[in-house]
Protein backbone atom coordinates (compact mmCIF):
# COMPACT_ATOMS: atom_id res chain seq x y z
CA UNK A 1 0.00 0.00 0.00
CA UNK A 2 2.61 2.49 1.12
CA UNK A 3 4.81 1.43 -1.74
CA UNK A 4 2.11 2.11 -4.30
CA UNK A 5 1.53 5.49 -2.79
CA UNK A 6 5.19 6.24 -3.32
CA UNK A 7 5.04 5.14 -6.95
CA UNK A 8 1.98 7.30 -7.46
CA UNK A 9 3.83 10.26 -5.98
CA UNK A 10 6.88 9.70 -8.17
CA UNK A 11 4.75 9.41 -11.31
CA UNK A 12 2.72 12.50 -10.44
CA UNK A 13 5.85 14.59 -9.90
CA UNK A 14 7.54 13.43 -13.10
CA UNK A 15 4.59 13.48 -15.51
CA UNK A 16 4.38 17.17 -16.48
CA UNK A 17 8.14 17.85 -16.72
CA UNK A 18 8.64 14.73 -18.80
CA UNK A 19 5.82 15.57 -21.21
CA UNK A 20 6.94 19.20 -21.68
CA UNK A 21 10.55 18.17 -22.18
CA UNK A 22 9.71 15.38 -24.60
CA UNK A 23 7.36 17.46 -26.74
CA UNK A 24 9.38 20.69 -26.98
CA UNK A 25 13.00 19.54 -26.63
CA UNK A 26 13.50 15.88 -27.48
CA UNK A 27 10.99 15.57 -30.32
CA UNK A 28 12.40 18.57 -32.26
CA UNK A 29 15.92 17.19 -31.85
CA UNK A 30 14.89 13.77 -33.10
CA UNK A 31 12.98 15.35 -35.99
CA UNK A 32 16.01 17.48 -36.85
CA UNK A 33 18.13 14.36 -37.41
CA UNK A 34 15.31 12.88 -39.47
CA UNK A 35 14.70 16.04 -41.51
CA UNK A 36 18.40 16.38 -42.28
CA UNK A 37 17.91 13.39 -44.60
CA UNK A 38 15.02 15.04 -46.48
CA UNK A 39 14.49 17.92 -48.86
CA UNK A 40 11.44 19.19 -46.95
CA UNK A 41 10.56 22.85 -47.53
CA UNK A 42 8.45 23.42 -44.43
CA UNK A 43 4.97 23.33 -45.97
CA UNK A 44 4.59 20.56 -48.56
CA UNK A 45 2.76 17.47 -47.34
CA UNK A 46 5.22 15.19 -49.11
CA UNK A 47 8.51 14.66 -47.31
CA UNK A 48 11.05 13.23 -49.75
CA UNK A 49 14.04 11.37 -48.34
CA UNK A 50 17.25 12.25 -50.13
CA UNK A 51 19.68 10.22 -48.03
CA UNK A 52 22.92 12.01 -47.30
CA UNK A 53 22.54 14.44 -50.23
CA UNK A 54 22.21 17.44 -47.91
CA UNK A 55 25.52 16.63 -46.30
CA UNK A 56 27.12 16.17 -49.73
CA UNK A 57 25.81 19.58 -50.69
CA UNK A 58 27.26 21.12 -47.52
CA UNK A 59 30.76 20.25 -48.72
CA UNK A 60 30.26 22.23 -51.88
CA UNK A 61 28.51 25.15 -50.15
CA UNK A 62 30.69 28.23 -50.03
CA UNK A 63 28.64 29.86 -47.27
CA UNK A 64 29.11 26.77 -45.09
CA UNK A 65 32.90 26.88 -45.50
CA UNK A 66 32.93 30.61 -44.94
CA UNK A 67 31.01 30.05 -41.69
CA UNK A 68 33.38 27.27 -40.62
CA UNK A 69 36.37 29.50 -41.29
CA UNK A 70 34.85 32.22 -39.09
CA UNK A 71 34.07 29.73 -36.31
CA UNK A 72 37.67 28.51 -36.57
CA UNK A 73 39.02 32.02 -36.07
CA UNK A 74 36.65 32.60 -33.14
CA UNK A 75 37.58 29.24 -31.58
CA UNK A 76 41.26 30.11 -31.73
CA UNK A 77 41.05 33.67 -30.45
CA UNK A 78 38.01 34.12 -28.20
CA UNK A 79 39.01 31.65 -25.43
CA UNK A 80 42.69 32.68 -25.38
CA UNK A 81 42.07 36.42 -25.26
CA UNK A 82 39.18 36.26 -22.79
CA UNK A 83 40.94 33.88 -20.40
CA UNK A 84 44.22 35.81 -20.57
CA UNK A 85 42.56 39.13 -19.71
CA UNK A 86 40.33 37.53 -17.05
CA UNK A 87 43.24 35.72 -15.35
CA UNK A 88 45.30 38.88 -15.35
CA UNK A 89 42.51 40.98 -13.84
CA UNK A 90 41.50 38.28 -11.34
CA UNK A 91 45.11 37.96 -10.19
CA UNK A 92 45.42 41.70 -9.68
CA UNK A 93 42.11 41.79 -7.81
CA UNK A 94 42.86 38.93 -5.47
CA UNK A 95 46.60 38.94 -4.97
CA UNK A 96 47.71 42.22 -6.51
CA UNK A 97 48.30 43.79 -3.10
CA UNK A 98 51.40 41.67 -2.83
CA UNK A 99 52.64 39.64 0.13
CA UNK A 100 52.00 41.31 3.45
CA UNK A 101 51.93 40.38 7.11
CA UNK A 102 49.00 37.99 6.90
CA UNK A 103 49.52 36.47 3.48
CA UNK A 104 48.37 37.90 0.15
CA UNK A 105 45.94 40.72 -0.09
CA UNK A 106 43.66 41.94 -2.79
CA UNK A 107 43.79 45.47 -4.04
CA UNK A 108 41.93 48.37 -2.55
CA UNK A 109 38.57 48.76 -4.30
CA UNK A 110 38.54 45.22 -5.64
CA UNK A 111 34.87 44.82 -4.76
CA UNK A 112 33.92 47.80 -6.89
CA UNK A 113 35.94 46.50 -9.84
CA UNK A 114 34.35 43.09 -9.58
CA UNK A 115 30.83 44.57 -9.65
CA UNK A 116 31.65 46.68 -12.70
CA UNK A 117 33.48 43.93 -14.63
CA UNK A 118 30.66 41.44 -14.22
CA UNK A 119 27.85 43.77 -15.26
CA UNK A 120 27.94 43.21 -19.07
CA UNK A 121 27.27 39.55 -18.34
CA UNK A 122 23.73 40.30 -17.16
CA UNK A 123 22.88 42.36 -20.27
CA UNK A 124 21.05 40.63 -23.10
CA UNK A 125 23.34 39.90 -26.03
CA UNK A 126 20.81 41.55 -28.36
CA UNK A 127 21.00 44.75 -26.28
CA UNK A 128 24.80 44.66 -26.33
CA UNK A 129 24.62 44.24 -30.11
CA UNK A 130 22.50 47.35 -30.55
CA UNK A 131 24.75 49.27 -28.16
CA UNK A 132 27.91 48.43 -30.11
CA UNK A 133 26.27 49.17 -33.42
CA UNK A 134 26.15 52.75 -32.26
CA UNK A 135 29.66 52.67 -30.88
CA UNK A 136 31.12 51.17 -34.05
CA UNK A 137 29.35 53.54 -36.42
CA UNK A 138 31.57 54.10 -39.46
CA UNK A 139 31.32 57.91 -39.44
CA UNK A 140 32.53 60.32 -36.80
CA UNK A 141 29.23 59.94 -34.93
CA UNK A 142 30.39 56.59 -33.61
CA UNK A 143 32.14 56.83 -30.26
CA UNK A 144 35.35 55.16 -31.34
CA UNK A 145 35.59 57.13 -34.56
CA UNK A 146 34.72 60.29 -32.67
CA UNK A 147 37.69 59.73 -30.38
CA UNK A 148 39.89 58.88 -33.35
CA UNK A 149 38.78 62.05 -35.12
CA UNK A 150 40.03 64.13 -32.20
CA UNK A 151 43.38 62.45 -32.60
CA UNK A 152 43.27 63.29 -36.29
CA UNK A 153 42.70 59.73 -37.50
CA UNK A 154 40.34 59.01 -40.40
CA UNK A 155 37.11 57.15 -39.44
CA UNK A 156 37.42 53.37 -39.56
CA UNK A 157 34.64 51.12 -40.88
CA UNK A 158 34.72 48.73 -37.94
CA UNK A 159 31.85 46.60 -39.18
CA UNK A 160 32.19 47.46 -42.86
CA UNK A 161 35.78 46.48 -43.65
CA UNK A 162 35.69 42.76 -44.50
CA UNK A 163 39.07 42.23 -42.85
CA UNK A 164 38.02 43.97 -39.67
CA UNK A 165 34.36 43.05 -39.08
CA UNK A 166 34.91 39.67 -37.43
CA UNK A 167 37.52 41.11 -35.08
CA UNK A 168 35.13 43.88 -34.08
CA UNK A 169 32.53 41.21 -33.24
CA UNK A 170 35.05 39.14 -31.25
CA UNK A 171 36.04 42.27 -29.32
CA UNK A 172 32.42 42.69 -28.20
CA UNK A 173 32.28 39.05 -27.08
CA UNK A 174 35.44 39.59 -25.04
CA UNK A 175 34.03 42.83 -23.61
CA UNK A 176 30.92 41.06 -22.42
CA UNK A 177 32.54 37.81 -21.28
CA UNK A 178 35.64 38.81 -19.30
CA UNK A 179 33.81 39.78 -16.10
CA UNK A 180 32.21 36.37 -15.74
CA UNK A 181 35.58 34.64 -15.91
CA UNK A 182 37.12 37.15 -13.51
CA UNK A 183 34.53 36.08 -10.94
CA UNK A 184 34.99 32.40 -11.80
CA UNK A 185 38.78 32.57 -11.48
CA UNK A 186 38.57 34.72 -8.34
CA UNK A 187 36.53 31.98 -6.68
CA UNK A 188 39.22 29.50 -7.70
CA UNK A 189 42.02 31.72 -6.40
CA UNK A 190 40.26 32.22 -3.09
CA UNK A 191 40.34 28.45 -2.62
CA UNK A 192 44.15 28.29 -2.85
CA UNK A 193 45.58 28.06 0.69
CA UNK A 194 47.34 31.24 1.79
CA UNK A 195 50.43 29.45 3.08
CA UNK A 196 51.40 28.46 -0.45
CA UNK A 197 51.88 32.10 -1.32
CA UNK A 198 53.50 32.90 2.00
CA UNK A 199 56.03 30.11 1.58
CA UNK A 200 56.82 31.13 -1.98
CA UNK A 201 57.05 34.79 -1.04
CA UNK A 202 59.44 33.95 1.81
CA UNK A 203 61.59 32.19 -0.75
CA UNK A 204 61.69 35.45 -2.65
CA UNK A 205 59.19 34.81 -5.44
CA UNK A 206 57.81 37.98 -7.01
CA UNK A 207 54.26 38.49 -8.17
CA UNK A 208 54.91 37.29 -11.71
CA UNK A 209 56.54 34.14 -10.40
CA UNK A 210 53.68 33.57 -7.94
CA UNK A 211 51.19 33.78 -10.78
CA UNK A 212 52.90 31.33 -13.11
CA UNK A 213 54.21 28.86 -10.53
CA UNK A 214 51.33 28.72 -8.06
CA UNK A 215 48.12 30.35 -9.21
CA UNK A 216 48.01 29.06 -12.76
CA UNK A 217 48.76 25.36 -12.10
CA UNK A 218 46.24 25.24 -9.26
CA UNK A 219 43.54 26.88 -11.36
CA UNK A 220 43.89 24.37 -14.17
CA UNK A 221 40.44 22.78 -13.81
CA UNK A 222 38.63 26.11 -13.62
CA UNK A 223 40.46 27.39 -16.68
CA UNK A 224 39.50 24.21 -18.52
CA UNK A 225 35.81 24.76 -17.71
CA UNK A 226 36.13 28.35 -18.94
CA UNK A 227 37.79 27.15 -22.13
CA UNK A 228 34.92 24.82 -22.95
CA UNK A 229 32.30 27.49 -22.22
CA UNK A 230 34.07 29.99 -24.45
CA UNK A 231 34.51 27.42 -27.20
CA UNK A 232 30.79 26.72 -27.18
CA UNK A 233 30.19 30.49 -27.28
CA UNK A 234 32.48 30.68 -30.33
CA UNK A 235 30.31 28.10 -32.07
CA UNK A 236 27.19 30.16 -31.30
CA UNK A 237 27.22 33.97 -31.49
CA UNK A 238 23.76 34.15 -33.10
CA UNK A 239 22.20 37.12 -31.31
CA UNK A 240 25.30 39.30 -31.46
CA UNK A 241 26.09 38.75 -35.14
CA UNK A 242 22.48 38.88 -36.25
CA UNK A 243 22.01 42.25 -34.56
CA UNK A 244 25.48 43.68 -35.11
CA UNK A 245 26.31 42.55 -38.63
CA UNK A 246 22.91 41.79 -40.09
CA UNK A 247 21.27 38.67 -41.49
CA UNK A 248 23.77 37.77 -44.14
CA UNK A 249 26.86 38.39 -42.08
CA UNK A 250 27.88 41.46 -44.07
CA UNK A 251 30.29 42.61 -45.37
CA UNK A 252 30.73 39.90 -48.01
CA UNK A 253 29.92 37.17 -45.51
CA UNK A 254 32.93 38.21 -43.42
CA UNK A 255 30.98 37.44 -40.25
CA UNK A 256 28.84 34.57 -41.52
CA UNK A 257 28.36 31.93 -38.85
CA UNK A 258 26.46 28.65 -38.82
CA UNK A 259 23.60 29.58 -36.45
CA UNK A 260 22.63 32.65 -38.49
CA UNK A 261 22.92 30.62 -41.70
CA UNK A 262 20.72 27.90 -40.24
CA UNK A 263 18.12 30.46 -39.18
CA UNK A 264 18.03 32.05 -42.64
CA UNK A 265 18.04 28.74 -44.51
CA UNK A 266 15.08 27.48 -42.49
CA UNK A 267 12.96 30.61 -42.19
CA UNK A 268 13.91 32.87 -45.13
CA UNK A 269 14.64 30.27 -47.79
CA UNK A 270 12.28 27.57 -46.45
CA UNK A 271 14.90 24.85 -46.86
CA UNK A 272 14.10 23.08 -43.60
CA UNK A 273 15.79 19.81 -44.59
CA UNK A 274 19.03 21.49 -45.58
CA UNK A 275 18.98 23.73 -42.49
CA UNK A 276 18.57 20.63 -40.30
CA UNK A 277 21.63 19.07 -41.97
CA UNK A 278 23.61 22.20 -41.00
CA UNK A 279 22.26 21.88 -37.47
CA UNK A 280 23.47 18.29 -37.29
CA UNK A 281 26.89 19.39 -38.55
CA UNK A 282 27.01 22.11 -35.89
CA UNK A 283 26.05 19.59 -33.21
CA UNK A 284 28.92 17.27 -34.16
CA UNK A 285 31.33 20.21 -34.27
CA UNK A 286 30.32 21.23 -30.75
CA UNK A 287 30.63 17.71 -29.36
CA UNK A 288 33.97 17.16 -31.10
CA UNK A 289 35.31 20.39 -29.66
CA UNK A 290 34.21 19.53 -26.11
CA UNK A 291 35.63 16.00 -26.27
CA UNK A 292 38.93 17.16 -27.81
CA UNK A 293 39.37 19.84 -25.17
CA UNK A 294 38.72 17.40 -22.34
CA UNK A 295 41.09 14.84 -23.89
CA UNK A 296 44.01 17.10 -24.67
CA UNK A 297 43.94 19.09 -21.47
CA UNK A 298 43.48 16.13 -19.15
CA UNK A 299 46.41 15.64 -16.86
CA UNK A 300 47.17 14.42 -13.40
CA UNK A 301 45.28 16.68 -11.05
CA UNK A 302 47.34 18.82 -8.76
CA UNK A 303 46.49 17.63 -5.28
CA UNK A 304 46.08 20.31 -2.66
CA UNK B 1 54.83 50.97 -7.54
CA UNK B 2 53.53 47.65 -8.87
CA UNK B 3 50.35 48.27 -6.96
CA UNK B 4 49.91 51.51 -8.87
CA UNK B 5 50.28 49.73 -12.19
CA UNK B 6 47.71 47.17 -11.07
CA UNK B 7 45.26 49.96 -10.41
CA UNK B 8 45.88 51.46 -13.81
CA UNK B 9 45.12 48.11 -15.50
CA UNK B 10 41.96 47.57 -13.48
CA UNK B 11 40.77 51.15 -13.98
CA UNK B 12 41.28 50.91 -17.75
CA UNK B 13 39.06 47.85 -17.97
CA UNK B 14 36.45 49.41 -15.68
CA UNK B 15 36.44 52.48 -17.93
CA UNK B 16 35.98 50.28 -21.01
CA UNK B 17 32.87 48.81 -19.38
CA UNK B 18 31.39 52.02 -18.01
CA UNK B 19 32.08 54.41 -20.90
CA UNK B 20 29.78 52.84 -23.55
CA UNK B 21 26.93 52.53 -21.05
CA UNK B 22 27.34 56.08 -19.79
CA UNK B 23 27.54 57.36 -23.34
CA UNK B 24 24.28 55.61 -24.26
CA UNK B 25 22.58 57.06 -21.22
CA UNK B 26 23.76 60.59 -22.02
CA UNK B 27 22.90 60.26 -25.71
CA UNK B 28 19.26 59.62 -24.78
CA UNK B 29 19.03 63.25 -23.61
CA UNK B 30 20.49 64.66 -26.80
CA UNK B 31 18.62 65.80 -29.87
CA UNK B 32 19.48 64.61 -33.36
CA UNK B 33 21.75 67.59 -34.05
CA UNK B 34 23.81 66.88 -30.96
CA UNK B 35 23.98 63.18 -31.76
CA UNK B 36 25.34 63.94 -35.19
CA UNK B 37 27.76 66.40 -33.69
CA UNK B 38 30.72 65.59 -31.48
CA UNK B 39 29.99 62.21 -29.83
CA UNK B 40 32.01 63.16 -26.77
CA UNK B 41 30.09 66.30 -25.89
CA UNK B 42 27.48 66.33 -23.11
CA UNK B 43 23.82 66.98 -23.97
CA UNK B 44 22.93 70.69 -23.96
CA UNK B 45 19.94 70.26 -21.68
CA UNK B 46 18.10 67.47 -19.93
CA UNK B 47 15.53 66.48 -22.57
CA UNK B 48 13.17 63.69 -21.63
CA UNK B 49 11.05 63.62 -24.79
CA UNK B 50 13.03 60.74 -26.34
CA UNK B 51 12.22 58.61 -23.30
CA UNK B 52 8.52 59.24 -23.86
CA UNK B 53 8.78 58.37 -27.56
CA UNK B 54 10.70 55.18 -26.78
CA UNK B 55 8.13 54.14 -24.21
CA UNK B 56 5.03 54.86 -26.34
CA UNK B 57 5.77 55.16 -30.05
CA UNK B 58 8.49 52.53 -30.05
CA UNK B 59 6.41 50.30 -27.74
CA UNK B 60 9.18 49.71 -25.21
CA UNK B 61 6.55 49.79 -22.46
CA UNK B 62 4.60 47.04 -24.18
CA UNK B 63 7.73 44.94 -24.81
CA UNK B 64 8.77 45.36 -21.18
CA UNK B 65 5.38 44.18 -19.94
CA UNK B 66 5.43 41.19 -22.32
CA UNK B 67 8.90 40.24 -21.13
CA UNK B 68 7.93 40.49 -17.47
CA UNK B 69 4.90 38.24 -18.05
CA UNK B 70 6.80 35.62 -20.04
CA UNK B 71 9.80 35.53 -17.70
CA UNK B 72 7.62 35.44 -14.58
CA UNK B 73 5.59 32.43 -15.71
CA UNK B 74 8.54 30.85 -17.46
CA UNK B 75 10.76 30.94 -14.39
CA UNK B 76 7.96 30.03 -11.97
CA UNK B 77 7.04 27.02 -14.11
CA UNK B 78 10.68 26.02 -14.49
CA UNK B 79 11.22 26.13 -10.75
CA UNK B 80 8.04 24.21 -9.88
CA UNK B 81 8.46 21.44 -12.44
CA UNK B 82 12.26 21.39 -12.29
CA UNK B 83 12.38 21.03 -8.51
CA UNK B 84 9.63 18.37 -8.55
CA UNK B 85 11.49 16.25 -11.10
CA UNK B 86 14.87 16.84 -9.47
CA UNK B 87 13.56 15.93 -6.01
CA UNK B 88 12.01 12.66 -7.13
CA UNK B 89 15.08 11.72 -9.17
CA UNK B 90 17.47 12.59 -6.36
CA UNK B 91 15.74 10.92 -3.42
CA UNK B 92 13.60 8.01 -4.57
CA UNK B 93 14.84 4.76 -6.00
CA UNK B 94 12.62 3.22 -8.64
CA UNK B 95 13.09 1.35 -11.88
CA UNK B 96 14.20 3.75 -14.61
CA UNK B 97 15.40 6.50 -12.27
CA UNK B 98 18.89 6.70 -13.80
CA UNK B 99 17.46 6.48 -17.29
CA UNK B 100 15.09 9.42 -16.76
CA UNK B 101 17.85 11.46 -15.12
CA UNK B 102 20.17 11.01 -18.09
CA UNK B 103 17.28 11.64 -20.45
CA UNK B 104 16.92 15.11 -18.90
CA UNK B 105 20.63 15.82 -18.70
CA UNK B 106 21.15 14.78 -22.34
CA UNK B 107 19.35 18.01 -23.29
CA UNK B 108 22.46 19.92 -22.19
CA UNK B 109 24.53 18.46 -25.01
CA UNK B 110 22.45 19.77 -27.92
CA UNK B 111 22.64 23.29 -29.35
CA UNK B 112 19.22 24.97 -29.61
CA UNK B 113 19.89 25.63 -33.31
CA UNK B 114 19.58 21.98 -34.08
CA UNK B 115 15.97 22.01 -32.87
CA UNK B 116 15.02 25.37 -34.34
CA UNK B 117 13.19 24.38 -37.53
CA UNK B 118 11.28 21.41 -36.10
CA UNK B 119 10.46 23.34 -32.90
CA UNK B 120 8.63 25.97 -34.94
CA UNK B 121 6.45 23.25 -36.48
CA UNK B 122 5.86 21.47 -33.16
CA UNK B 123 4.65 24.71 -31.55
CA UNK B 124 2.47 25.46 -34.58
CA UNK B 125 1.04 21.94 -34.40
CA UNK B 126 -0.13 22.40 -30.81
CA UNK B 127 -1.64 25.75 -31.81
CA UNK B 128 0.62 27.93 -29.62
CA UNK B 129 2.55 29.83 -32.27
CA UNK B 130 2.61 33.61 -31.65
CA UNK B 131 1.32 33.18 -28.11
CA UNK B 132 2.95 33.93 -24.77
CA UNK B 133 1.70 30.61 -23.43
CA UNK B 134 3.64 28.78 -26.13
CA UNK B 135 6.81 30.74 -25.42
CA UNK B 136 6.44 30.11 -21.67
CA UNK B 137 6.10 26.34 -22.18
CA UNK B 138 9.12 26.31 -24.51
CA UNK B 139 11.18 28.33 -21.99
CA UNK B 140 10.26 25.86 -19.26
CA UNK B 141 11.14 22.86 -21.42
CA UNK B 142 14.53 24.27 -22.45
CA UNK B 143 15.39 25.34 -18.90
CA UNK B 144 14.62 21.91 -17.44
CA UNK B 145 17.85 20.04 -18.29
CA UNK B 146 20.14 22.39 -16.38
CA UNK B 147 17.61 23.01 -13.58
CA UNK B 148 17.08 19.29 -12.99
CA UNK B 149 20.81 18.61 -13.20
CA UNK B 150 21.67 21.35 -10.71
CA UNK B 151 18.84 20.77 -8.24
CA UNK B 152 19.16 16.97 -8.23
CA UNK B 153 22.77 17.42 -7.12
CA UNK B 154 21.54 19.83 -4.45
CA UNK B 155 18.72 17.63 -3.11
CA UNK B 156 21.15 14.72 -2.82
CA UNK B 157 23.26 16.66 -0.33
CA UNK B 158 20.36 17.30 2.07
CA UNK B 159 20.31 15.12 5.21
CA UNK B 160 18.03 12.09 5.26
CA UNK B 161 16.97 12.33 8.91
CA UNK B 162 14.65 15.34 8.73
CA UNK B 163 12.56 13.90 5.89
CA UNK B 164 12.36 10.56 7.68
CA UNK B 165 11.17 12.19 10.88
CA UNK B 166 8.44 13.99 8.95
CA UNK B 167 7.31 10.75 7.32
CA UNK B 168 7.17 9.01 10.71
CA UNK B 169 4.99 11.84 11.96
CA UNK B 170 2.59 10.95 9.18
CA UNK B 171 3.34 13.68 6.63
CA UNK B 172 2.57 12.71 3.04
CA UNK B 173 5.31 12.75 0.38
CA UNK B 174 3.92 15.95 -1.10
CA UNK B 175 3.79 17.65 2.28
CA UNK B 176 7.33 16.56 3.12
CA UNK B 177 8.47 18.03 -0.18
CA UNK B 178 6.69 21.36 0.16
CA UNK B 179 7.15 22.03 3.87
CA UNK B 180 10.47 20.37 4.64
CA UNK B 181 12.63 19.79 1.59
CA UNK B 182 11.97 22.97 -0.40
CA UNK B 183 12.81 25.28 2.54
CA UNK B 184 15.97 23.26 3.18
CA UNK B 185 17.00 23.56 -0.45
CA UNK B 186 16.58 27.32 -0.48
CA UNK B 187 20.17 28.34 -1.29
CA UNK B 188 20.20 26.05 -4.33
CA UNK B 189 16.76 27.23 -5.42
CA UNK B 190 17.81 30.89 -5.19
CA UNK B 191 20.90 30.33 -7.35
CA UNK B 192 19.06 28.47 -10.06
CA UNK B 193 16.14 30.93 -10.03
CA UNK B 194 18.54 33.80 -10.71
CA UNK B 195 20.17 31.75 -13.42
CA UNK B 196 16.81 31.09 -15.12
CA UNK B 197 15.45 34.63 -14.75
CA UNK B 198 18.55 36.04 -16.44
CA UNK B 199 18.61 33.38 -19.13
CA UNK B 200 14.96 33.84 -20.02
CA UNK B 201 15.04 37.65 -19.74
CA UNK B 202 17.93 37.76 -22.22
CA UNK B 203 16.59 35.12 -24.62
CA UNK B 204 16.49 36.35 -28.19
CA UNK B 205 16.46 33.38 -30.55
CA UNK B 206 13.35 31.55 -29.31
CA UNK B 207 10.98 34.55 -29.31
CA UNK B 208 12.38 35.57 -32.69
CA UNK B 209 11.20 32.26 -34.12
CA UNK B 210 8.05 31.68 -32.07
CA UNK B 211 6.54 35.19 -31.91
CA UNK B 212 7.59 36.43 -35.36
CA UNK B 213 4.02 36.83 -36.62
CA UNK B 214 2.66 39.12 -33.90
CA UNK B 215 4.71 42.27 -33.07
CA UNK B 216 2.31 43.18 -30.22
CA UNK B 217 3.55 40.15 -28.29
CA UNK B 218 7.28 40.73 -28.79
CA UNK B 219 9.72 40.72 -25.90
CA UNK B 220 12.33 43.40 -25.15
CA UNK B 221 15.28 41.84 -26.95
CA UNK B 222 13.25 41.54 -30.16
CA UNK B 223 11.86 45.03 -29.74
CA UNK B 224 15.28 46.61 -29.22
CA UNK B 225 16.67 44.89 -32.29
CA UNK B 226 13.74 46.20 -34.34
CA UNK B 227 13.99 49.75 -32.99
CA UNK B 228 17.64 49.66 -33.94
CA UNK B 229 16.73 48.77 -37.52
CA UNK B 230 13.95 51.38 -37.63
CA UNK B 231 16.11 54.13 -36.15
CA UNK B 232 18.08 54.04 -39.37
CA UNK B 233 14.97 54.84 -41.44
CA UNK B 234 13.17 57.20 -39.12
CA UNK B 235 16.33 58.91 -37.98
CA UNK B 236 15.14 59.00 -34.36
CA UNK B 237 18.44 58.16 -32.71
CA UNK B 238 17.66 59.72 -29.32
CA UNK B 239 14.67 57.36 -29.01
CA UNK B 240 16.92 54.39 -29.72
CA UNK B 241 19.31 55.43 -26.95
CA UNK B 242 16.40 56.09 -24.61
CA UNK B 243 15.03 52.62 -25.42
CA UNK B 244 18.44 51.10 -24.66
CA UNK B 245 18.63 53.03 -21.38
CA UNK B 246 15.13 51.92 -20.37
CA UNK B 247 16.15 48.33 -21.05
CA UNK B 248 19.48 48.52 -19.24
CA UNK B 249 18.47 50.55 -16.15
CA UNK B 250 16.14 48.03 -14.43
CA UNK B 251 18.66 45.25 -15.05
CA UNK B 252 21.36 47.44 -13.53
CA UNK B 253 19.28 48.21 -10.44
CA UNK B 254 18.43 44.54 -9.87
CA UNK B 255 22.06 43.64 -10.47
CA UNK B 256 23.43 46.15 -7.98
CA UNK B 257 20.98 45.01 -5.30
CA UNK B 258 21.55 41.29 -5.84
CA UNK B 259 25.09 41.30 -7.26
CA UNK B 260 26.44 38.87 -4.69
CA UNK B 261 23.75 36.29 -5.32
CA UNK B 262 23.88 36.82 -9.08
CA UNK B 263 27.65 36.39 -9.31
CA UNK B 264 27.72 33.32 -7.12
CA UNK B 265 24.56 31.93 -8.75
CA UNK B 266 25.97 32.16 -12.25
CA UNK B 267 29.48 30.99 -11.47
CA UNK B 268 28.47 28.10 -9.20
CA UNK B 269 26.20 27.03 -12.06
CA UNK B 270 29.22 26.93 -14.36
CA UNK B 271 31.38 24.88 -12.00
CA UNK B 272 28.89 22.10 -11.29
Amino acid sequence: MRRWRTYGFVAAFLAVPLVLYTVFVISPYVQAFQLSLTSWNGYSSVVAYVGLDNFGRLFGDEVFWQALRNHGIMLLTLPVVTIAIALFLAFLLNLGGGPSGDGMRGLWGSRFYRVVFFFPQVLAVAVVGVLFQAIYRPDEVGVINGVLARLGVEPVGWLIEPGLALWSVIAVMVWQGVGFYVVLFSAGMAAIPKDYFEAAALDGAGRVRLFFSITLPLLRDTVQVGWIYLGIAALDGFALIQVLAGDKGEPDGATTILPVTIYNTAFSYQKVGYASAMGVALFFLTVTFAVLTLRTTRRERVEL
Amino acid sequence: MLSGLSHVALAVWALLIIAPLLWTFLASFKNNTEIFGDPLRLPGELRLDAWGRAWDTAHIGQYMLNTVIVVFFGTAGTMVFGSMAAYVLARFSFAGNRLIYYYFVAGLAFPVFLALGPLFFVVRQVGLLNSHAGLVLVYIAYSLPFTVFFLAAFFRTLPEAVAEAAMIDGASHTRTFVQIMVPMARPGLVSITIFNVLGQWNQYLLPLVLLAGDPDKWVLTQGIARISTLAGYEADWPALFAALSITILPVMVVYIVFQRQIQSGLSSGALK
